[in-house]
């Protein structure tokens, strides 16, 4: 049932004109070559090749000069340089381009991307929810912006409030002993924890004996990645046909052995742990420690504390749950949670409050009361993200929270609800959390596969859902629509969804395999990339070589 | 909550299309021991203005770098955005999408990171870059765990230059990883031995260039030893503005570069975020971290760009990925790579001459204050100084007199017997009243 190939890499054959068929019409309308031009619309061929608002973008390469720029400086006075000699002789190779003409560039790139604010994003695990304008205009005051880390600690007081009082708030949602504000992202929050994990077992004196980490088949794959990367033997905790961990399963793998279980909870099916109390007390009793994957807090938000659920470690992505931009991929910020037995291994540097008095900034090993395992990064970490994300949390306050979290749920259920007719759930129809995973069962026989059901989507309007993870259902459709989404918004995605799926089941093959036919790009050879890696743009053969 | 749409009306519909009573139907399976009765002891919701009101009254308790003179540097780099970044990199559609899985409906992310890597790879002097780390610290520890997969050892030699947070990240990493680590004493002249360190069981060398002391290092003996050793040079830079004038590491030799790209195109942020440039030679492709975005066409032949390689990747090869990486910092590259477009190679070089410039101006002013001495033989925008008292002191004297000036060694390195150093940097956005601020402040003080 397994489903190990990931991210499927080759687009399907059906109805694709031959990709090796040398120039492609895009190289011909940039040439202007009207008669070539046309593409899938086909009927009314423009001359530039353009329709209207759907421009070509050229690279900068090749619209560019290195002796343009679009910023105007003063050449200093002649000096004698003080390089020892190290002076750059040759060229670099990087074009410019004027104001105007960068600004349409990047304007026009813009518009063949997709985002939370053209539409409904349900990819699932990923929480593609509203981004406050709010939250951007207060990173960008000066204040938080335009201050160096390293500056006098008496110039940044505000900055270390902001830190603590961030740390307050997850601290308490969360009702653990601390937080390490400074990991990167969500997998950097993953490593922060195991590396607690890791200290605290050194200090046991049981580092060299528990080496094995448990995690389950439905795990995202920074979890193994994670863990193996400080050394550990990661230990699959076998899928089952319910959709939940059990603490049988994971009594069976407990010995002497094992440092920690990385439980992701809710999981990534879309089901909360049932036996997660049970499972953290056999961990623990086996003298290991519980790390929670925590990528999809933001369903129980102000309605359970993972503290009372007997977890030792949690990341929290605050691009996801606290709604700090994804920005095309980043950045993130994943601060981790810890139990009182973790918190004195919390790596470098923190803020510390005592009593009523300013928080002081704690940067190096030798000054910390207790035993940090070390520094994670240069620097205190994301505080652009912090600011986003306590501005996030000001706003929605202690029932907000609650509220994103139980529509964020109501919101999935209804779409499940209105699906489970024609789409199969894995795992039988019972309640989700925050999003809703489907296989594709309900796609057997139709010839249509879950990564054309996803390319017909992007036809209509829609983000597609997460596909193909987790691995342990086939085919997976794992759609998070957040709490972001109003039930006009909903119920329009529904009735595509089921239109979608009645052309399926009705045989209108065409209409999945050769999609997407309305995107900027038709279905990209994803296969042709990874064979002949073109990793950079390099400039023409010179003409007389290429008439050869 | 002026954040979610649904009306208690839509709440009661959809919850019976649903077929519960009441929300706390569909968190039946959290413990009912577990399930939050009351509300979070936090404050309730609040409106924009109140936010604003508190969030700035924060932000006024800080002194940001363009109110004051201002030579703070050390990784972090106090320089110009134009306006036209901050605009584009607001624009929603690349504010709020997705790392680009769907690459049909992502290509502008895809093209620009395409384009990011190509500048990248020029700058650096390397045949590929990556699509970005989380900074320059992080791409550090990367790299040498990059180094140790291609040459199956695992020791890493770390330069004395390389900046002390740097050294603390990969020392970090490669405890865990049960990795050894040789560290080379804090070298302020840049007269450490690193030769003598290369042998047969060296996997890398990791070489800051400027250093953390502002040295300018010249990579090529090292690159000449490792290679005869079968080891790596790691080419480390944390101001991305000196390889505009300084020669690249790649032109020098370097098998992987890797370093902070926060200077173009980035704010200061107080520490993050910023953006890791890394980039290598092509036959190590392999065994890069992160993620990769290459060339390849759509099913009507036209030119397109996809996420590639990524059977390197955690999502597909889990325990056995040559990373745990996946978000990294997409919009910080958006940020680098419009300033470097907009500055182009004129703009760009003549940026470096003009901090350059700055720095050898400052340098030239300091060396005239009585007990200052300018340590630096070599050095492109920032230097180490000598001062008759501890630079921790003179800084905080120099913060009440509206001046910041530099960052004292001993907060990097407490305990090394360095405490009369300070690192001081200089940029484009130095003037001369600036300067004059500073000369005459130090004077005060000292
Ligand atoms: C379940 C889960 N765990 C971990 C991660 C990793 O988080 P990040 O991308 O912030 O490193 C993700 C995000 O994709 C995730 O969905």
């Amino acid at each position: 049932m397994l489903n190990r190939q990931g991210r499927p890499s080759a687009p399907q054959a059906h109805g694709v004109s031959d990709p090796a068929a040398g120039m492609g019409d895009e190289a011909a309308r940039l040439q202007g070559d009207a008669s070539k031009a046309g593409g899938a619309a086909g009927s009314h061929p423009t001359f530039t090749g353009n329709k209207a608002l759907a421009q070509i973008e050229p690279l900068i390469f090749e619209i560019g000069h290195t002796e343009t720029t679009g910023v105007d400086l003063d050449e200093p006075d002649a000096f004698k340089p003080r390089l020892g000699g190290l002076e750059r002789k040759d060229a670099i190779g990087l074009p410019g381009l004027s104001e105007p003409e960068a600004m349409r560039h990047y304007v026009r790139l813009s518009q063949m991307n997709y985002g939370i604010d053209t539409g409904l994003f349900p990819l699932g695990s990923c929480t593609m929810k509203h981004n406050a304008r709010l939250n951007e205009r207060m990173a960008r005051l000066p204040g938080f912006s335009d201050v160096h880390p390293l500056q006098p600690v008496s110039t940044v007081k505000g900055a270390l409030e902001l830190m603590s009082e961030l740390a307050r708030y997850l601290v308490t949602l969360t009702n653990m002993t601390t937080v390490a504000l400074s990991p990167k992202a969500g997998a950097h929050g993953e490593l922060c924890g195991m590396m607690a994990i890791k200290a605290a077992i050194e200090a046991r004196g049981e580092g060299k004996t528990r080496t094995v980490v448990l995690v389950p088949d439905s795990a995202h794959g920074t979890n193994p990645a994670t863990a193996a990367l400080i050394g550990f033997t990661v230990k699959p905790v076998p899928a089952r046909e319910d959709g939940w961990v059990h603490v049988e399963d994971v009594k069976k793998l407990l010995g002497p052995d094992v440092a920690a279980i990385m439980l992701t909870n809710p999981n990534t099916c879309g089901l909360f742990e049932n036996q997660v109390a049970e499972i953290a007390k056999a961990i623990h009793d086996a003298g290991a420690y519980f790390y929670c994957d925590g990528a999809n807090f933001n369903a129980i938000v102000g309605k359970a504390k993972p503290g009372d659920l007997g977890v030792d470690a949690m990341h929290i992505n605050l691009h996801k749950t606290f709604s700090t931009p994804h920005g095309g991929g980043g950045p993130g910020s994943g601060p981790v949670v810890l139990s009182a037995r973790l918190a004195p291994y919390a790596p470098v540097p923190f803020v510390t409050v005592t009593d009523g008095g300013e928080p002081t900034l704690v940067e190096h090993e030798e000054d910390a009361a207790e035993k940090p395992f070390g520094r994670m990064t240069a620097f205190h970490g994301q505080m652009g993200m912090y600011v986003r994300a306590l501005s996030y949390m000001l706003s929605h306050g202690s029932d907000g929270m609650k509220q994103a979290s139980e529509d964020a749920v109501l919101n999935a259920n209804y779409i499940r609800a209105s699906l489970a007719d024609l789409f199969s759930q894995p795992f039988g129809d019972k309640p989700c959390m925050h999003e809703v995973l489907f296989d594709d069962t309900w796609l057997k026989d139709t010839g249509v596969t879950t990564l054309d059901f996803a390319k017909a989507m992007i036809d209509e309007g829609y983000h597609p859902m997460t596909m193909y993870f987790p691995l342990v259902v086939h085919g997976a459709m794992l759609i998070e629509p957040t709490e972001s989404e109003s039930k006009a918004s909903l119920d329009l995605f529904i009735a595509t969804l089921r239109d979608l799926a009645m052309a399926a089941k009705k045989g209108d093959k065409d209409r999945f395999v050769g999609a997407p036919y309305h995107a900027p790009r038709r279905r990209l050879d994803e296969t042709r990339a990874a064979r002949t890696p073109v990793l950079k743009w390099t400039p023409p053969a010179p003409v007389a070589e290429a008439a050869e | 909550m002026r954040y979610l749409p649904l009306s208690d009306t839509d709440r009661g519909e959809m919850l019976a299309r649903i077929g519960v009573k009441s929300v706390d139907d569909l968190f039946a399976d959290i413990p009912k021991d577990k399930l939050l009765k009351n509300l979070i002891d936090l404050p309730r919701r609040k409106g924009e203005m109140e936010v604003e009101r508190i969030l700035s009254r924060m932000a006024s308790r800080n002194v940001s770098a363009s109110s004051v003179p201002f030579f703070v540097g050390a990784g972090a780099y106090k320089h110009h955005v134009p306006a036209t970044v901050d605009h584009l990199i607001q624009r929603s559609e690349f504010l709020t999408s997705y790392t680009p899985y769907q690459p049909e409906i992502a290509q502008g992310t895809l093209q620009y990171l395409f384009e990011f890597q190509t500048q990248v790879a020029a700058l650096t002097g390397m045949e590929v870059a990556n699509a970005s780390m989380y900074d320059g610290s992080t791409g550090t520890g990367e790299a040498v765990l990059m180094a140790h997969r291609v040459t199956k050892r695992r020791k890493a030699v770390l330069s004395g230059g390389l900046h002390p947070h740097y050294v603390d990240v990969v020392k970090t990493l490669s405890d865990m990883a049960s990795d050894d680590v040789v560290t080379l004493a804090p070298d302020v002249s840049a007269t450490e031995d690193l030769l003598a360190q290369i042998d047969d069981s060296v996997s890398c060398v990791v070489v800051q260039t400027p250093d953390v002391f502002g040295n300018v290092r010249d990579l090529k003996p090292i690159a000449e030893k490792t290679r005869q050793h079968g080891a790596l040079l790691i080419a480390v830079f944390t101001e991305a503005v000196s390889l505009g004038l300084v020669q690249s590491p790649g032109s020098q030799g370097a098998d992987i570069v890797v370093g902070e790209g926060q200077s173009i195109g980035n704010a200061l942020n107080f520490g993050g975020p910023y953006v890791g440039l890394f980039a290598a030679k092509s036959k190590y492709i392999r065994q890069m971290p992160g993620r990769l975005c290459g060339e390849t066409v759509d099913a009507d032949g036209n030119r397109g760009f996809v996420l590639t390689l990524s059977t390197r990747e955690q999502h597909i090869r889990r325990d056995k990925a040559t990373s745990n990486i996946c978000t990294n910092s997409g919009l910080c590259t958006l940020a680098f790579t419009i300033h470097m477009t907009l500055l182009g190679e004129a703009g760009l070089t003549r940026l470096a001459r003009i901090n350059h410039a700055n720095a050898v101006k400052l340098a030239d002013r300091l060396a005239g204050v009585k007990d200052v001495e300018v340590l630096n033989k070599t050095f492109f925008n920032e230097f180490t100084v000598k001062l008759a008292k501890p630079a921790a002191d003179v800084v905080e004297q120099l913060a009440e007199k509206g001046v910041l000036g530099g960052v004292p060694v001993s907060r990097l390195l407490p305990g090394a017997g360095l405490d009369n150093l300070l690192l001081v940097a200089s940029t484009e956005v130095n003037t001369d009243d600036d300067r004059a601020a500073f000369v005459a402040a130090l004077k005060e003080v000292l």
